[in-house]
């Protein structure tokens, strides 16, 4: 008699995980939302030009019309973070972008053609994977100049084999299935079959792994222009913020290196979480 | 064993040679005349001009440069002269060098020792612990390590003063004290990815039937634990340590510009404001080796723990 109630209650209890699981995926899209949204309009949103310095002011902390203060040198700190999500977001997104496409092509070339070209191009990456991300950002700057377009490239470059690696062994897997045969004896191309059938189907996996990636490349591109070789100040980027507030932060003014932190930290969390999420669908399918 | 060891041993010499080149070749080739960098843009007489074209062998080809470079890093350990520091590159990474080996190896027992206990302890026991320990991890794994920099100096330097601000200070006590803060901002984030980690190898091995099998006989938990769950679990584990360690060489910049630390990726950082070619070479050169040989170190470490990874049938 008191096995209904076991199953009963194991059944209650896979609900609520699932609910509480649709709850977190909920609000990291939430949080993703904004984030996007802010990218696109934050900038417009600013309520005070986020570059308008008055000394005078620095360091002053919430007042009416300024809802977070001033920063270390007098400017509006909430238009500064609102316009800051621009850069803060877009140059990683470049990066995922840059690096999804090229990891792609990559992958799905040397698992289709095998042999030589796929061995050619794995003996590459796995060159590249002698370098660290930041390394090669900071080599980048050193030999282009310090700025949005070295470090964003440079990234994205040391970025391509991790997910060259891993969509490769899913393109092998998938190449092998048996919709592959019967396409190439319709006399479909190679090139129609990936573009139309294979990169379809490892869709999720990429969506997956860019989600991830871009988490990572968030916190390196901020980490970059932290350092001062990415987005140059004055321009508002929550990086260059950190950076920037950290004189403050010694004086005990934290507000702007902690607000600009904080805004990098949520962003990332959620898309980890929904990347994770989406990463564990992806390998359940 | 042994084609293992020569096979990847030829990997190695072939990444340090490719990845020299790159270095040597990237920043040699840039856009810029060399010499403007070393005369400062002022005009200088000829003889002083093709002195220093001799001393940084500007008329020599490319692959002479880089063959002399190379050659010379290997043999004499001398990476060239820098500009910006005023002697040479061997110099400034020797004074530099305790700093961030000390720092890294700071933050790597600090990932060793509480990414892997917490990691065990999580995956051992499952409740409201283990939860806040997941909680926690996700939110951490998403902390940049200069803004874990700000939030430490923030309240433990200036609210609350247990800590120096900047600076690596002198002496043994001393510089472990000086060191904490920018350990544990290195640390931080690559510790909640390794408790992650092996809280599920934990989990997994729990699971396997063979220990269920040991369990249901009696076998006392500690023993289990100890003799087949940690045993299989340390082999994924090592070598998410090993990676997340090496993967702190470079990061390891990040954290001396927060703490204004006098390291080598602060001096690669300088240098690469600055143009110093030669440093910014040098250093480079150092991260990158570093960075190779540990991830060759980390390979074999799991293949001395994994027997089957060395015989060819990769475990799964």
């Amino acid at each position: 008699m008191s096995t209904p109630a076991v199953v009963l209650e194991a059944a209650r209890e896979r609900r609520r995980r699932f609910a509480a699981n649709n709850l977190l995926v909920i609000s990291c899209g939430v949080v993703i939302a904004v984030a996007v949204f802010l990218a696109i309009f934050g900038p417009l949103l600013a309520p005070h030009d986020p570059n308008a310095a008055n000394l005078a002011n620095a360091y002053v902390g919430p007042v009416a019309g300024h809802a977070l203060g001033y920063d270390s040198q007098g400017r509006d700190l909430l238009s500064r973070l609102l316009t800051g999500a621009r850069t803060s977001i877009a140059g990683p997104f470049l990066v995922v972008l840059v690096s999804m496409v090229a990891g792609s092509v990559l992958a799905v070339t040397a698992a289709w053609a095998g042999r030589w070209v796929d061995a050619s191009i794995s003996t590459v990456l796995d060159i590249l994977f002698a370098f660290p991300a930041i390394l090669l950002a900071v080599l980048a700057a050193a030999v282009f100049g310090a700025g949005l377009t070295a470090p964003t490239l440079a990234l994205a470059i040391a970025y391509t084999p991790y997910i060259a690696r891993v969509l490769r062994g899913a393109a092998l897997r998938e190449r092998a299935r048996e919709y592959v045969d019967a396409c190439e004896v319709q006399g479909l191309s190679a090139v129609a079959i990936c573009a139309r059938h294979l990169i379809p189907n490892l869709m999720p996996l990429i969506v997956a792994q860019a989600t991830l990636l871009f988490g990572y490349a968030m916190v390196d591109f901020a980490a970059i222009s932290f350092i001062g070789l990415g987005v140059q100040p004055p321009t508002a980027d929550w990086g260059v913020m950190v950076a920037s507030g950290q004189a403050g932060v010694l004086q005990g003014y934290p507000l702007e290196s902690l607000t600009a932190g904080l805004c990098i930290v949520v962003v990332v969390v959620a898309v980890n979480l929904l990347g994770e999420r989406l990463a564990a669908d992806s390998e359940a399918r | 064993m042994g084609s293992f060891l020569a096979r990847r041993a030829l990997m190695l010499v072939a990444a340090l040679l490719v990845s020299s080149f790159v270095i040597f070749g990237s920043l040699d080739l840039a856009p810029g005349d060399p010499l403007a960098t070393l005369t400062g843009g002022r005009t200088l007489p000829p003889e002083a001009v093709a002195q220093l074209r001799a001393q940084y062998h500007l008329d020599d080809t490319f692959l002479v440069r880089y063959v002399d470079w190379v050659g010379n890093a290997v043999l004499h350990g001398d990476l060239g002269t820098s500009i910006a520091f005023r002697g040479s590159v061997a110099s400034v990474i020797g004074a530099r060098a305790g700093v961030t080996i000390e720092l890294v190896l700071y933050a790597g027992l600090l990932i060793t020792l509480f990414g892997v206990g917490l990691g065990v302890v999580s995956g051992l026991r499952r409740g409201a612990l283990d939860t806040s320990i997941v909680a926690s991890t996700s939110i951490l794994a998403a902390v940049p390590s200069f803004v874990a920099a700000i939030i430490l100096l923030s309240v433990f330097s200036v609210d609350v003063g247990w800590f120096p601000e900047l600076g690596a200070g002198e002496g043994f006590a001393d510089r472990i004290w000086h060191l904490t803060l920018p350990a544990i901002a290195l640390a931080l984030s690559a510790m909640a990815i390794v408790v992650r980690v092996t809280r599920v190898a934990v989990r997994t091995e729990m699971s396997r039937e063979h220990v269920q099998t040991a369990v249901s006989r009696g076998i006392p938990s500690s023993l289990v634990v100890r003799r087949h769950v940690l045993r299989n679990a340390a082999i994924p584990v090592t070598t998410v340590v090993g990676i997340t360690i090496t993967s702190l060489i470079a990061l390891s910049a990040v954290v001396e510009r927060a703490f204004s630390l006098d390291g080598l990726g602060a001096a690669l950082v300088q240098a690469a404001l600055s143009k110093d070619f030669a440093v910014v070479q040098g250093i480079s050169l150092i991260f990158v080796t570093a960075f190779v040989v540990a991830n060759v170190v980390v390979d074999l470490l799991y293949a001395v723990l994994d027997p089957r990874v060395a015989i060819g049938s990769r475990a799964v």
